[in-house]
């Protein structure tokens, strides 16, 4: 579904990305750990076509990604804040995110429905601009609106930061869903080892831009990237 | 404490991305802050040969205190669009062990050191100057000179008063126009002499010098009111909580009429009414309709034709001139939502495009009662109108693709700033000066109907070549989109 191949990303004569080969299958549900300026969120970036790469491409769907627009139909993501549009209301993001993807506000309505246990009551029908709300629901808003339009690839990065503990557990059953029948490709990346290792089947570690572990998930999974990140630590 | 504080201020002005990116608007700041300079010290200068020669019977120093009203207004206007309470990012100071009162008292103690302070002493000292070289009492001038200063002091503080007052209110530069004005209406009408008792009290200072404690207590008293007002705010939960507004829901249906462009369209219709700064831009609709009542009356411009198409042009074209030049910083906040999502650069231009048209043609339609003071100026708006469609709109959105600067939708608007770089000064000139140069040349040399045809046409050309315009303009977008992105991802 994504190949990235001799990507690289370098700012000035700092190389801050530097995958040569990474195949990711459709309906995997794939997970990227690694420490602060790993190069999590410029990998996503890329994927976005937010940033240009130095070097290499990314081929989404056999769409270059860098060249051609058409992965944005069936391309969506959450990546921070400035993904949210503050002066409207969560449904009139909704919606418009909908319209963008040619939903019309029932199909809108009847997916955000299903996520009113997520939304624990604090998003919809509040009379409240997305600003005004706090970290945790402009997350909650943001990662539902990338479920939107049925996308087939789905970037969301640190999904489980600011959320509370209830909506994290939700969360993982939502993206255990979308990955369940093998149709959505779901791309997230976490500091928290325990909830990639619980909603992700493969998990692949960057280190300064460089990958430096790729797993499949297994029991074993936590162990293992818990004895890397703490020799990291004592090497530094 | 006072030392790291300006530390801080020092880096925070010169590491901002803003700083360093628009060099060029600093100069033009600067050296507006000159010309203010030589205006006054010119007038300081002068002002004692000029009072001597317009009252030859009157002492010149009376009758310059007697003007002080006029000064006094002049400058608390000119303050409140201007000069802004210089606000620390006060928040990661909270937790700190600094007393608040400190920080409070150096907000304050820095806004007594701004420009506008010192601005008045270029002309005070010099008038002072040749005062007493013309014999007047070295310590009665000195008290003077003092109480000048003092009133200017009183001045700042009070501007941040009404300052602080009018943003709460919607429209935030009604409340100054209002005290400005009834000041000046009653001073005007003589109700109550304003400018002749500001006078006394100047003259009775100069005789009996202890009256200056009374503009010190007034000082005084305008600090304290300023300490305690900025004190309360100081807390997390009253300045940096934002006031959740209840969300109104607008039907907007009717921009369907407008197909695939209807998102963004409203989209955009929300941005205009619901962020405070966009809703200037609504304001200044009005104010700007009212912009040819200025010059129409005037029987100096009636027979200048070639200001119309000017008047014309700034009529028809408030809104497309306001909102067109921060396209498309409008959407800074969310440009990497929009540049991932499913979204067309040309219809997210198209939008645009269309709202300016609109607007355009609204304040054409308002603006036609201006037939009252003649056939020919409207004529000229109609003129003014094609053209602001056809060859300024397009202008604008080209113009957009240069812009680098983020915009923060919930600051206040009036003389704000942010997000003008050098772009914005240069575009004014294919936009409001060159009609008006064609203008006027085609309207000495040939006729009146000439030129307002040859501005029409040229609206026209504009508006036939649309479509190729728009794809080399998008096409212009989407060249420079990383780097768009990159800038609007950066804070000032």
């Amino acid at each position: 579904m994504i190949t990235t191949s001799d990507l690289s990303k370098t700012y000035k004569s700092n190389t801050v990305l530097n995958i040569p080969n990474l195949e990711i299958p459709k309906g995997q549900s794939f997970g990227l750990v690694g420490n602060n300026g790993a190069g999590k969120t410029t990998y996503f970036s890329l994927l976005l076509d937010l940033i240009r790469p130095t070097t290499g491409y990314i081929k989404s769907n056999e769409v270059l990604v860098n060249e051609s627009e058409d992965w944005k139909p069936f391309t969506s993501a959450f990546i921070d804040e400035s993904f949210l549009i503050g002066y409207l209301t969560p449904e009139e993001y909704f919606y418009f995110i909908g319209e963008l993807r040619g939903q019309n506000k029932a199909d809108v309505d009847a997916l955000t429905a299903k996520f009113e246990d997520f939304f624990h009551g604090e998003i919809l029908g509040q009379k409240k601009y997305l600003r005004d709300l706090s970290k945790g629901n402009q997350k909650k808003a943001g990662i539902v609106a990338a479920l939107i339009g049925s996308p087939e690839v789905i970037i969301l990065d640190e999904p489980f930061a600011n959320l509370d503990p209830t909506t994290q557990i939700r969360l993982k059953q939502i993206i255990k869903e979308l990955t369940d029948n093998r149709d959505v490709t779901v791309l997230i990346s976490s500091h928290d080892l325990m909830h990639v290792t619980d909603v992700c089947e493969r998990i692949v570690v960057l280190d300064k831009g460089e990958i430096v572990k790729d797993i499949e998930t297994s029991e074993a999974t936590l162990k293992e990237l818990e004895a890397h990140f703490s020799s990291t630590t004592t090497i530094i | 404490m006072i030392k790291r504080f300006l530390n801080l201020e020092w880096k925070q002005y010169f590491r901002s991305s803003y700083w360093q990116k628009s060099i060029l608007l600093n100069i033009l700041l600067v050296f507006f802050a000159l010309y203010f300079v030589a205006i006054f010290l010119g007038m300081g200068i002068a002002m004692y040969p000029l009072l001597k020669k317009l009252y030859p019977t009157e002492d010149p120093l009376l009758v310059f205190n007697g003007f002080l009203f006029f000064w006094v207004l002049g400058d608390l206007f000119m303050r409140f669009f201007f000069q802004k309470l210089p606000v620390m990012s006060v928040k990661p100071l909270l937790t700190l062990p600094i007393k608040r009162g400190t920080v409070v008292n150096y907000v304050l103690g820095k806004s007594a050191a701004s420009f506008f302070n010192f601005l008045p002493l270029f002309a005070i000292i010099p008038f002072g100057i040749m005062l007493i070289a013309n014999g007047y009492n070295v310590s009665t001038i000195l008290i003077w000179m003092l109480t000048l200063i003092v009133l200017t002091l009183i001045i700042n503080f009070l501007n941040f008063i009404i300052e602080s007052v009018s943003a709460e209110t919607e429209v935030s530069f009604l409340p100054i126009i209002i005290i400005v004005g009834a000041l000046y209406g009653l001073n005007h009408f003589e109700i109550i002499s304003f400018s002749s008792l500001l006078g006394d009290s100047i003259n009775a200072v100069m005789n009996n010098p202890v009256l200056v404690l009374i503009p010190f207590a007034i000082l005084v008293i305008l600090y304290y009111f300023n300490y305690k007002g900025l004190y309360k705010k100081l807390y997390l939960d009253n300045s940096l909580k934002t006031k959740a507004k209840e969300a109104r829901s607008t039907n907007l249906e009717w921009t369907k009429k407008f197909g695939d462009i209807a998102p963004f369209l409203q989209l955009d219709l929300k941005l205009i009414t619901r962020s405070k700064r966009a809703k200037s831009s609504l304001w200044m609709l009005g104010l700007g309709l009212l912009y040819g009542l200025f010059f129409y009356p005037n029987p100096v411009y009636a027979d200048k034709t070639y200001f119309f198409i000017f008047i014309g042009i700034f009529v028809t074209g408030i809104f497309l001139i306001n909102f067109g030049q921060f396209i498309p910083a409008w959407d800074s906040g969310y440009y990497k939502l929009l540049m991932s999502q499913n979204v067309k650069y040309e219809k997210y231009l198209k939008s645009k495009f269309t709202l300016m048209v609109m607007s355009v043609i609204i304040m054409f339609v308002l603006s036609i009662p201006y037939v009252y003071f003649g056939w020919k100026i409207l004529l000229a708006h109609f003129a003014a109108a094609i053209y602001n469609i056809g060859v300024n709109s397009h202008v604008m959105l080209f113009g957009g693709s240069f812009n680098r600067k983020k915009i923060e939708l919930d600051q206040k608007a009036a003389f704000n700033f942010q997000g003008t770089g050098a772009v914005q000064w240069i575009i004014g000139i294919p936009l409001m000066v060159l009609p008006m140069i064609i203008f006027a040349t085609l309207n000495y040399f040939v006729n009146f109907e000439v030129a307002i045809a040859v501005i029409i046409v040229l609206g026209l050309i504009g508006i036939a070549f649309h479509q190729k315009i728009m794809k080399f303009i998008t096409k212009k977008y989407q060249d420079t989109k990383y780097k768009m992105i990159d800038a609007f991802g950066q804070d000032n």
